[in-house]
């Protein structure tokens, strides 16, 4: 039932305020609105009551074990989300004077210093607001540091064909043309190929490091060298940091660019899609053409730096300082972990997601890439399965949820068919690794003696299997009295 | 579990990792903190912002929020799920965002909704690439986008439009009234124009003559693209209403919907518009339909527009939406309700005109413009706007808005606003405390 279902006119909770001040005489009438806007009303007990039992049909990282791979649904921290909302930050202007913003300002400024020494990088903003808008400031940057040297023939951007939707998506914002790079068997790039596609039309790489396939690519050294030799830059998409937080930094590896999903590998939550942080970081070269805001020091006081001092910048992304909210939970969780638990990140989700790797290869599963350790996820794949007892990954994703497990990634990487991209991360006991192996195995036995049970599942949810079909054509997006 | 992988310690698992890249440890790092250390840190630089009486305004409102709003938002059910992937286990989500676009769509009386993008002014940049896409009888990509819409929105439109081969042509305001110049715009009558931004209140709190605008717009084929305070338009005419046939794209930031200031973020932009142009939506959709059973349900609609799907041909390379913060939003509007909403947009309007006419009283203080306003407004001084802004700050008071950098033209201005929350005894005691510093120097001025 819809909270519209449960409006009755003239209901209403107590005013929030006093209500003596409504005057609008001073403005003239066809400039008014003339109907009263169609928004429910209920009683503050019926608003609480509706969304406390909506929030019960989700599953969450609280409730239920999320390995969403590429999604990094690690635990987050409640002090993360006690602490980001002390009056003192929530209160706070966005255009309060620096004078009277340090204690906002030096946090921001030791977030992106931490990310600059975790990263390896020259220099870091905070100001995207999501990875996809980091995405699109780290190509922005490619583009006006080529433009900077006059370079105005490079119009490709080279992305592997395991990239993230994202990637291709976002170069073609930045008014470029996309190239394809094939994947070999074995997860890495087919460097013969990426040798052929390169040349002084390029402008840069996009490449997730380790991959969506899940495993690290092996050549990252003699990518770097072939498109660094061409003229082209090297991005970095921090979909997987999490794999390698602590072992290797983006910055040794050859990367120009690079954007960190603060919503992954820095804990900041979810929240049913958002809101997301995608903070840049640069090597030397590119650090004129970070965007704004950006917060510098100076004798031991904070401030944003002003735009006349940032001619080359590529701009401002947000009216103000990107999701702000967002960035103090991962400093204070960066500031948590500090330096020995920040190194054990990558440790215990590599292990998690190895152990659980190895579970599932005993256990008889089809592996996406068998001979290769697993990243912090890795890819089950179930096409025995789907030609031989007709159940699918779709299937199998969905009766995970009648057992109690969000289901992973399903026919995601594209290049993997009836794909599982299984993500466990560090917070997750041994316990619930097994729990979930036990569970894949109990309905693989299902499909084999009662595949109508797999087939038609969910069986325990709110909603059965949903017609997604007549949703995109008989559009329904708004309710309507 | 290292045994069931086959290895004896964990090194082995970075194996793969060409041993001359790795780093031994994260050096420049500092040592954790307990839960303890990090909270005390964490009050005492809460604890260094300024707690001033705010009038500031410009795209971020101080309001009231109701306890029970953050208090469901932060519930780990909303708090820690992800994008809706699974439909059938996040029917909380989705049918809260499905309520979202329905309050949306009622609130601006347009067709339909988004699922939000990241705040006001990167929703305004994703307005204009739609029209751009929508505008099947304009070829010339040019935009006009007038000089009183908020100038960091402008900036970021700038960004993010920019690779696109897209025009934005600035159209002057008039000094008098403080709104859009007219003529200014009517002179491009005949031309190829893709689309029209209009912010209403403008971006100086004055109100636009929309109906006029909307109706020139669509007779020179352009689009209407509004950009409005979500929670105005309570009160003032919603952009479906517009003119004969309403704007085609309405968007802004929904920051005075339930979320607090918060340092700027995270807010969230919402995006709204025709029947017409749905399918060159960016970003989530929500859509109402069944199950096998034949009980209603929630799901991701429209996907076939997504970059997940359409790679490079996407719509846009967005693939989040604030969630969150539309989570706070919609609980926020329900508990308010539509009296609620209205009775909040008027009090904060009587609230600045007490304020404009407090402070308009004191020698040195005038109103910039004739147009009527809302909720906000132009006051000149008879000194430089920093200074006074300065000296009102070491009180406590965030004045307002210093607009010498975006508008010099104006000469010594600034954009004042009171929401709800400022009492009258706050509103005194700006006009006390302006009063004073105004009195002094010029007193130091006519000694010299």
């Amino acid at each position: 039932m819809l909270i519209h279902e449960h409006s009755q006119p003239g209901r209403r909770g107590a005013p929030q305020a006093p209500v003596d001040k409504a005057d609008l005489s001073d403005i003239p009438r066809h400039l008014l609105r003339q109907d009263r806007a169609g928004l429910p009303e209920v009683s503050e007990l019926q608003a609480v009551r509706h969304y406390t039992r909506l929030s019960k049909k989700n599953f969450s990282i609280d409730t239920h074990f999320y390995p969403l791979g590429s999604c990094t649904m690690k635990y987050n921290p409640r002090a993360c989300n006690t602490l980001a909302m002390l009056p003192g930050f929530l209160s706070r202007h966005p255009l309060t004077p620096d004078k009277y913003s340090q204690g906002f300002l030096v946090c921001m400024y030791e977030l992106q210093s931490m990310l600059c020494e975790a990263m390896g990088m020259a220099a870091f903003s905070l100001a995207p607001m999501a990875g996809a808008q980091g995405e699109f400031s780290g190509i922005k940057m490619i583009s006006a540091y080529h433009k900077a040297n006059n370079d105005d023939a490079r119009k490709e951007i080279l992305v592997p064909d395991a990239a993230h939707g994202t990637n291709p998506a976002t170069a073609t914002m930045c008014g470029y043309t996309v190239r394809e790079i094939p994947t070999l068997d074995n997860g890495d790039v087919d460097l013969d190929a990426l040798r052929q596609a390169t040349g002084p039309q390029t402008a840069g790489l996009m490449l997730t490091n380790p991959s969506t396939l899940g495993v690290f690519e092996r050549h990252i050294e003699s990518i770097a060298a072939i498109v660094h030799e061409a003229g082209g830059l090297l991005y970095y998409d921090g979909a997987n940091l999490n794999a390698i937080l602590g072992k290797i930094r983006p910055g040794d590896m050859g990367f120009d660019v690079i954007h960190t999903n603060l919503h992954k590998t820095f804990s900041t939550p979810h929240g049913g899609g958002g809101p997301g942080s995608g903070a840049v970081g640069v090597a030397e070269r590119l650090k004129p053409f970070l965007p704004l805001p950006m917060v510098a020091e100076n004798n031991g006081r904070y401030h944003c730096v002003a735009e006349q001092d940032a001619p080359h910048s590529i701009g401002y992304l947000s009216a103000f300082m990107g999701n702000a909210g967002v960035l103090l939970r991962a400093y204070i969780y960066m500031r948590m972990l500090g330096k020995a638990g920040m190194e054990r990140v990558a440790e215990f989700a590599t292990l998690n997601a190895n152990y659980m790797m190895a579970v599932a290869k005993r256990r008889g599963f089809q592996l996406a890439i068998p001979e290769r350790r697993a990243s912090h996820e890795f890819i089950i794949t179930l096409k025995k399965e789907a030609s031989e007892l007709h159940v699918t990954a779709m299937d199998f994703a969905k009766r995970l949820l009648d057992l109690g497990y969000h289901a992973p990634t399903t026919y995601f990487p594209l290049l993997v068919p009836e794909c599982l991209l299984i993500e466990p991360t560090e917070s997750e006991a041994k316990e619930a690794l097994d729990g979930f192996m036990d569970a894949l195995e109990q309905i693989r036995e299902e499909a084999k003696t009662d595949p109508e049970m797999v087939t038609t599942a969910p069986h325990t949810l709110p909603v059965k299997r949903l017609d997604e079909v007549s949703a995109a054509r008989n559009l329904d997006l708004a309710w309507k009295a | 579990m290292l045994e069931a992988i086959g290895i004896t310690d964990t090194d082995a698992l970075f194996e793969e990792i060409p041993s001359h890249l790795r780093i031994s440890g994260l050096d420049g790092i500092p040592q954790g903190m307990t839960e303890m250390e990090i909270s005390r840190l964490m009050h005492q630089r809460a604890a260094q912002n300024n707690q001033a009486v705010c009038f500031l305004g410009a795209g971020a409102y101080e309001h009231h929020i109701p306890a029970a709003v953050w208090q469901l938002t932060t519930r780990g059910e909303f708090y820690t799920a992800y994008t809706p992937y699974q439909a059938e286990a996040s029917q909380g989500t989705l049918q809260l965002t499905y309520e979202y676009q329905s309050m949306m769509t009622a609130l601006t009386d347009m067709d339909v909704s988004n699922a939000s993008l990241y705040d006001g002014a990167s929703a305004l940049a994703e307005a204009i690439l739609m029209a751009v896409r929508g505008n099947r009888k304009s070829k010339s990509r040019k935009i006009l986008i007038p000089r009183t819409v908020h100038p960091a929105y402008r900036k970021t439109a700038d960004t993010i439009v920019s690779g696109q081969n897209i025009e934005l042509v600035e159209v002057d305001y008039d000094r008098a009234s403080g709104t859009v110049q007219l003529d200014a715009i009517e002179k491009a009558a005949g031309d190829d124009i893709t689309a029209v931004v209009i912010q209403q209140p403008s971006f100086f709190g004055t109100l636009e003559d929309v109906d006029t605008i909307t109706d020139w717009a669509h007779q020179n084929n352009a689009l209407v693209i509004s950009v409005t305070n979500p929670l105005s338009i309570a009160v003032l005419k919603p952009p479906g209403q517009w003119g004969d046939s309403g704007a085609d794209i309405a968007c802004g930031d929904g920051q005075p919907l339930g979320a607090p200031l918060s340092c700027g973020g995270p807010y969230y932009g919402f995006l709204c518009c025709t029947k017409a142009l749905v399918r060159q939506m960016p970003g989530r959709i929500v859509g109402r339909t069944t199950d096998v059973d034949g009980k209603e349900g929630f799901v991701l609609t429209l996907q076939a527009r997504e970059q997940h799907i359409r790679r490079s041909k996407a719509t846009s390379n967005i693939c989040t939406n604030q969630g969150l913060v539309i989570t706070a939003s919609t609980i926020h509007m329900a508990i308010l309700g539509p009296r609620g909403l209205e009775h909040t947009a008027a009090a904060c309007h009587a609230n600045t005109r007490e304020l404009v006419a407090q402070l308009s009283g004191i020698e040195g203080v005038s109103t910039a413009f004739s147009a009527p306003v809302f909720h906000e407004s132009v006051l000149l001084l008879d000194r430089p706007a920093d200074e006074v802004l300065d000296a009102l700050a070491e009180q406590d008071i965030l004045g307002g808005y210093d607009l010498a950098a975006d508008y010099p033209e104006l000469g010594h201005a600034m954009l004042v606003c009171a929401t709800e929350l400022r009492t009258e005894e706050e509103i005194v005691a700006y006009r006390t405390a302006l009063q004073a510093i105004l009195a002094v120097e010029t007193r130091h001025q006519e000694i010299a």
